[in-house]
């Protein structure tokens, strides 16, 4: 069937490009038109045909008079790309085009941020992708200053200042040292888009713990857990105590409850006490009472 | 039944015809010049191409047929919308339109850090007919250049915007 059709339309190509309707003068066309914008046609000759305007995104059909034009109001065509006009009467066809292109101002924007939740202190750790649209969700691809914003409860601001290439932007910034929610905001002219980035706390930087006795047992506890940062490691994080005796080990796992975590165990005296988080080691105590 | 073959070759400066058939399609991608950090590995550029030249084969079925559902496989978001909405037009106004690619020459953009968009432009030639009431009213070559947004999904890239622009 397509074999068919493909035949055709190259046979028809140059038959149709031949015609034209009335009095052999060409149907005038508009070389552009602004999305949504009104336009006109000029359509030649005399008596009453149809007009076709075709494309991807729009088609419409028009009975109308030649010799006179036809008006298009505001709103008629709306949605960019290429459209071809084919005024048609009796056996006879004349064909053209012309683009319908973008609103010239943004309206609208596509705002992508990654991720919404990550460590403090992450070079580039947070992107944002930008597609410009205008009114009628038309990519506008003519360039676009792009403004990138973002800032912490700190108060600390980073920002940039871009252009668009053919319609899209996009930044990368520095998660900050301090966790908390931080905005992310793209603006161009008056549109303004935001979204929210979590920061939380890295690994564990140091981890030291303590001991000492209680009874016929040992309790051990940590320092308040903090990253590299200084930010506190939230609640419910796992750290692991273990005590090395005899070529044996035996751990317990305890989360951290308000910053640090504590247990109390039975040690043989001459074991080793060793504390983890993670992949994040702390000190090492030798129990010799 | 769609019997049109799109091959093509990730290489500059290649240009390769069907030698099958029916609707010959020539091909032709230009090195990518990508702005991104995100590095795109051949395999995804190849996925990119292949699922965006299918896209033109549900194109041509859905306009051709005026059933918007063949959309479904290749378009998402404001593409598949417009799309749909020029079937629906047409449907009104009992008319259909066969859109015939004829080359492909084919650019990427920008594929975005978070990985969920890739941009590329692709300078079109193609046949349209337009058909009113089963009667051939015109056919015409044209060459557009189209500005294409894709985005993964399930097993596939779809198509999220499809714009021609005015160069």
């Amino acid at each position: 069937m397509r074999a068919g059709s493909s035949l055709l339309v190259s046979g028809l190509i140059l038959v149709a490009a031949q015609l034209s309707p009335g009095q052999g003068t060409t149907m005038s066309l508009p070389k552009t038109v602004e999305a949504g914008a009104a336009f006109s046609i000029q359509n030649p000759g005399s008596g009453k045909a149809t007009l076709y305007i075709i494309g991807t995104g729009q088609v419409l059909k028009r009975d109308v008079q030649l010799g006179e034009t036809t008006f298009f109001p505001a709103g008629s065509l709306y949605n960019a790309g290429r459209y071809l006009a084919v005024l048609t009467q009796d056996s006879s066809t004349q064909n053209g085009s012309f683009d319908v292109v973008p609103a010239s101002k943004p309206a609208d924007m596509s705002f992508f941020a990654k991720p919404s939740r990550l460590p403090v202190g992450l070079h580039d750790g947070i992107t944002g992708t930008v597609y410009v649209f205008d009114t009628y969700h038309n990519l506008i691809s003519a360039p676009t200053p792009v403004s990138f914003e973002l800032s912490t409860p700190s108060g600390t601001v980073q920002k940039r200042t871009l252009v668009t290439s053919e319609g899209a932007a996009w930044t990368a910034m520095d998660s900050t040292a301090q966790q908390g929610i931080d905005r992310f905001a793209a603006r161009i002219g008056d549109v303004s888009s935001t979204r929210i980035v979590g920061q939380v706390p890295g690994d564990p930087c140091t981890l030291k713990m303590n001991a000492r006795q209680s009874g016929q047992q040992v309790e051990l506890i940590t320092d308040p857990v903090r990253d590299c940062s200084g930010n506190a490691i939230p609640d419910g994080t796992i750290v692991t105590f273990t005590q090395s005796y005899k070529g044996s080990q035996s751990t317990i796992d305890q989360p951290l409850k308000r910053g640090i975590a504590q247990v109390t165990m039975q040690v043989h005296p001459g074991a080793t006490l060793s504390v983890a988080s993670g992949v994040v080691m702390g000190n090492q105590i030798g129990w010799a009472k | 039944m769609i019997m049109q073959k799109h091959f093509f070759i990730l290489l500059a400066g290649c240009v390769v015809l069907s030698q099958a058939a029916v609707a010959q399609v020539a091909v032709h991608i230009e090195p990518a010049t990508l702005h991104t950090t995100r590095p795109l590995t051949d395999q995804s550029k190849a996925a990119v191409i292949r699922d965006y030249l299918h896209a033109w084969n549900g194109l041509q079925a859905a306009l051709e047929q005026n059933r918007p559902e063949l959309l479904d496989a290749d378009f998402v978001g404001i593409a598949k919308d417009r799309l749909a909405d020029t079937i629906h037009q047409q449907r009104q106004l009992g008319i259909r339109t066969h859109y015939q690619d004829r080359s492909h020459d084919l650019q990427l953009l920008f594929y975005s850090p978070d990985g969920l968009s890739i941009e590329l432009t692709d300078t079109v030639e193609y046949d349209v007919q337009l058909i009113d009431h089963d009667k051939v009213i015109s056919t015409q070559r044209e060459s557009a250049r189209y500005l294409v947004v894709l985005a993964p999904s399930e097993v596939r890239w779809r198509v999220r915007l499809f714009q021609s622009t005015h160069d």
